[in-house]
C-alpha cells in the first residue's frame, strides 16, 4: 500500500481562531449517525455555522474569500473531547490538508496523521499575525513545510513543531500504519499466546 | 530490581516493537466496539480484503443510539439511521463471531459499564475502544485509551496499533474526602486545577489515601473523566478492591486460574519509589461538591463559590471564559447556586452505576421534582438496571416524580430521542458541558455528581445538597 509522501502543503488559510474548540464543534453529535464517513465535510463546525432558522451566522467556512483554502488556522487544544474520527474525517471531506494550532488534543493529533493531515504547532502569536495576513488578504499563499519544520505566509517565514514520529511518518508515506503493523504478525502471534484470554 | 510503574510493566508486557516511525507496535489484550466508531473500520477492513484477527480479544454493545423509553426502544426504532448503526454492528459482529452484548441479551449498556461488570476489564491488560472515556477501565489498573476508527480498524486487523509512549504524572490526592464530596467532585476538582488540557502529553496514575479508600465504582467514575483534562490515559494501581470487585464476575478467572490472575494482576501495581515525570499533589479537605458553569469541565467551581469574574480569570483563559458566559447566559462574579434548570440527567458512563442510583435514591426518597423540572434516571446498563429494580430504587426514583428508563448513553450526547429543547439547562452527571453536547445546538449543561443532580431537580435550581439534604 505505497501512500503520498506529505512533505509540504501549499495553499491558502482559513481561520477559526479560538481556544479548546472540542470535536462537538467541529461535528455535532447528531451527525455522526452513519456507518461510512463519505458526506461528512458538509457538516464540519455546523453548528457554529447555521443557526436555528437556518440561516448562516457568517463562519469563516462561509466566507466566500476563504473558498478553496485547504489549511486551517487555531488556538490552543484544539480537538479536545471525543476520539471521534467523524471531526477530521468531515474537516478532510471539507477539504482541510493541515492545521495550524498552538497545540492539539491527543486523540485528535493521531486521528489526523493517520488520515494524512498535518497537524502542525505554532507560537501563538505567529498563528495570530497569519491569520491577519489572510484575513487582510486570502489571497496570501501559505506554505505548511512538513519536512523541515516550518511555516511560509507571504514572505514571511515561521517556525513549527510536528511531533517527530508524525513528522517521520508523513514525510515518508507511511502515515497509515496498518501495512507495517501486518508485517509484524509472527511477533504478534507470540505475544498473544502470551496473554490471559478474556473467556467465559 | 529496578523500580518500575504500573505503566512502563504494561507497556514493556505488550510492546510488540518499534516501528520505524519510532512508536511503539503495542499489542491490545481486549478491543472494545459500540456502533459509532466501528462500522467504518469494518467497512476499511472489507476494502482491504483483512480478517479480524483475534474475535475472541473483541467485545461489542449498542449504546450511543439506543431509545431508552422503553416504548420508543420496540423495534425497529422511528430513527432509521439508528437502526441501520445497530443493525451494521450486528451484521458485522456476527459475521466476525465477535461476542455481542445485544439488547436481548440483558447484558447490553453503556459499553464502559458493561466491560467492567462481565469481568471483561481486568488489571494489567491493555484496552482500547473508539470511544474518549476508555480511561474508565484504567480503575482496574488496565492501560485503556481512547482511538479513532482507523485505528479501530488496526486493532481488529492486527490487535495491535502504533502509539508514542506518552509521559507518567501522579496525581495524588491525599487526606479524606468530606461527606457529601464524591469521587465525580474529585475529578472536576482536578481538571478545575489542572485545566481541559492540563495534562496533555500525560498518563494520569491517581494514587494515594482518596483512591485507595474509594470503592471500584468512584474510581470508574474518576478515570472516565481522564481526558477532559487532556490524559488519554488514567488508572489507579490494582490492588484488593479491584480484586474483591473481579471475583465472581462472569468473565474473571476461576477455580486455579483465579489465584494465579491475582497474583499476576497484583504485581503489575507500581513498585514503591517509581519513576513519575511529574508528581502533583492535592489535599482531599480542598475538594467541595464542585459544579461547571461554562463549555468545558474545567470551567468549574465548588458549589458554594461564585463564578468567577473576568478578571479572577488568567489572562490568556478570558476570551474562551466570554465565551462561555455568553452561551451559558450565566455572569461573571454571582453564585453559581441558585441557576434554574429544567432537566435533571442521572446516568451516562461517568455516573449510570449501581452505587450512584443508590446514592441518588438515598436522597430522593420522599422528595418530589420542582414542577417544571424533567428528571431523567438512565441506569447504565441492563444489570445494573435490573439490581437497583431489585433493590426497588426504580421505586424510590418514580414516586419522588423522576422518570426511570432503560439502558443507554441517552442524554450524554444525544446521539438518540433524549435530547435538550432550545436553550434548556440541564443538571448532569455525565463528563462533557460541551456546546450543544445534549442534542440542542443551544442547550447548556451543568455538570456535577449525581447527589448534586437530585438536589437540583427537587429545587429546581443548582443547590448544595450538603446544605439541603443535612449532610455533615
Amino acid at each position: 500500500m505505497k501512500l503520498p509522501e506529505i512533505k509540504q502543503v501549499v495553499s491558502t488559510a482559513v481561520p477559526v481562531l479560538g481556544d479548546d474548540i472540542d470535536t462537538d464543534r467541529i461535528i455535532p453529535a447528531r451527525f455522526m449517525k452513519c456507518i461510512t464517513f463519505a458526506g461528512l465535510g458538509q457538516y464540519a463546525f455546523y453548528d457554529e455555522r447555521v443557526a436555528a432558522d437556518g440561516s448562516l451566522k457568517g463562519h469563516s467556512f462561509d466566507d466566500p474569500k476563504y473558498t478553496g483554502a485547504t489549511i486551517l488556522l487555531s488556538g490552543s487544544n484544539f480537538g479536545c473531547g471525543s476520539s471521534r474520527e467523524h471531526a477530521p474525517q468531515a474537516l478532510y471531506r471539507y477539504g482541510i490538508r493541515a492545521i495550524l494550532a498552538e497545540s492539539f488534543a491527543e486523540i485528535f493529533f493521531g486521528n489526523c496523521t493517520t488520515l494524512g493531515v498535518p497537524c502542525v504547532q505554532m507560537q501563538g502569536a505567529d498563528i495570530a499575525q497569519i491569520a491577519q495576513m489572510v484575513q487582510s488578504d486570502p489571497k496570501t499563499p501559505v506554505t505548511v513545510d512538513v519536512e523541515n519544520s516550518q511555516v511560509k505566509a507571504g514572505d514571511k517565514s515561521f517556525p513549527a513543531t510536528i511531533r517527530p514520529g508524525a513528522q517521520k511518518a508523513l514525510v515518508t508515506g507511511k502515515w497509515d500504519a496498518i501495512a507495517e503493523l501486518l508485517e509484524a504478525k509472527a511477533g504478534i502471534a507470540a505475544l498473544e499466546a502470551g496473554r490471559p484470554k478474556i473467556a467465559l | 530490581m529496578t523500580k518500575k510503574s504500573l505503566f512502563d510493566k504494561v507497556w514493556e508486557a505488550h510492546s510488540v516493537r518499534t516501528l520505524p516511525n519510532g512508536q511503539t507496535q503495542l499489542f491490545i489484550d481486549t478491543h472494545l466496539l459500540h456502533e459509532v466508531t466501528s462500522p467504518q473500520a469494518f467497512g476499511m477492513l472489507r476494502d482491504l480484503n483483512l480478517p479480524v484477527l483475534y474475535p475472541q480479544r473483541t467485545f461489542a454493545t449498542v449504546d450511543h443510539v439506543i431509545p431508552t423509553d422503553s416504548a420508543q426502544r420496540q423495534e425497529p426504532y422511528a430513527d432509521e439511521l439508528a437502526v441501520a448503526m445497530l443493525n451494521e454492528l450486528r451484521k458485522n459482529c456476527k459475521e466476525n463471531n465477535i461476542r455481542f452484548f445485544d439488547v436481548t441479551s440483558g447484558g447490553q449498556g453503556v459499553i464502559h459499564i458493561v466491560g467492567p461488570e462481565e469481568g471483561i476489564t481486568q488489571p494489567g491488560c491493555t484496552i482500547t475502544c473508539g470511544d474518549s472515556h476508555t480511561a474508565t477501565h484504567g480503575a482496574f489498573g488496565a492501560l485503556a485509551f481512547g482511538i479513532g476508527t482507523s485505528q479501530v480498524r488496526d486493532v481488529l486487523a492486527s490487535q495491535t496499533l502504533s502509539f508514542a509512549k506518552p509521559r507518567l504524572r501522579r496525581v495524588q490526592v491525599d487526606g479524606k474526602l468530606a461527606p457529601g464530596v464524591y469521587a465525580k467532585d474529585v475529578i472536576l476538582h482536578l481538571i478545575r486545577k489542572m485545566g481541559v488540557n492540563g495534562a496533555q502529553g500525560f498518563a494520569h496514575e491517581y494514587a494515594g489515601e482518596v483512591f485507595d479508600n474509594m470503592d471500584m465504582e468512584g474510581r470508574m467514575t474518576v478515570c472516565n473523566m481522564a481526558i477532559e483534562g487532556g490524559a488519554r490515559f488514567g488508572y489507579i494501581n490494582p490492588d484488593q478492591t479491584t480484586v474483591e470487585y473481579l471475583k465472581g464476575r462472569p468473565y474473571a478467572p476461576k477455580g486455579a486460574a483465579w489465584d494465579e490472575a491475582v497474583k499476576n494482576w497484583l504485581s503489575y501495581a507500581s513498585d514503591e519509589g517509581c519513576h513519575y515525570d511529574e508528581i502533583i499533589k492535592f489535599r482531599a479537605e480542598d475538594i467541595a461538591p464542585t459544579v461547571t458553569w461554562g463549555i468545558n469541565p474545567a470551567q468549574a467551581v465548588a458549589v458554594d463559590e461564585k463564578i468567577p469574574a473576568l478578571c479572577e480569570i488568567p489572562a490568556d483563559e478570558r476570551a474562551g471564559a466570554e465565551e462561555a458566559f455568553e452561551y451559558m447566559q450565566l455572569s461573571p462574579g454571582q453564585p453559581v447556586a441558585g441557576t434554574k434548570i429544567d432537566v435533571a440527567f442521572i446516568g451516562s458512563c461517568t455516573n449510570g452505576r449501581l452505587s450512584d442510583l443508590r446514592e441518588a435514591a438515598k436522597y430522593a426518597k420522599g422528595k418530589q421534582v420542582a414542577a417544571g423540572v424533567k428528571a431523567l434516571i438512565v441506569p447504565g446498563s441492563q444489570i445494573v438496571d435490573k439490581l437497583a429494580r431489585e433493590e426497588g430504587l426504580d421505586k424510590i426514583f418514580t414516586d419522588a416524580g423522576f422518570q426511570w428508563r432503560e439502558a443507554g448513553c441517552s442524554m450524554c450526547l444525544a446521539m438518540n430521542p433524549d435530547k435538550l429543547v432550545g436553550r434548556q439547562l440541564c443538571a448532569s452527571s455525565s463528563n462533557r458541558n460541551f456546546k450543544g453536547r445534549m442534542g440542542s445546538p443551544t442547550g447548556r449543561t451543568i455538570l456535577m455528581s449525581p447527589v448534586m443532580v437530585v438536589a437540583a431537580a427537587i429545587t429546581g435550581e443548582i443547590t448544595d445538597a450538603r446544605k439541603l439534604f443535612g449532610i455533615a
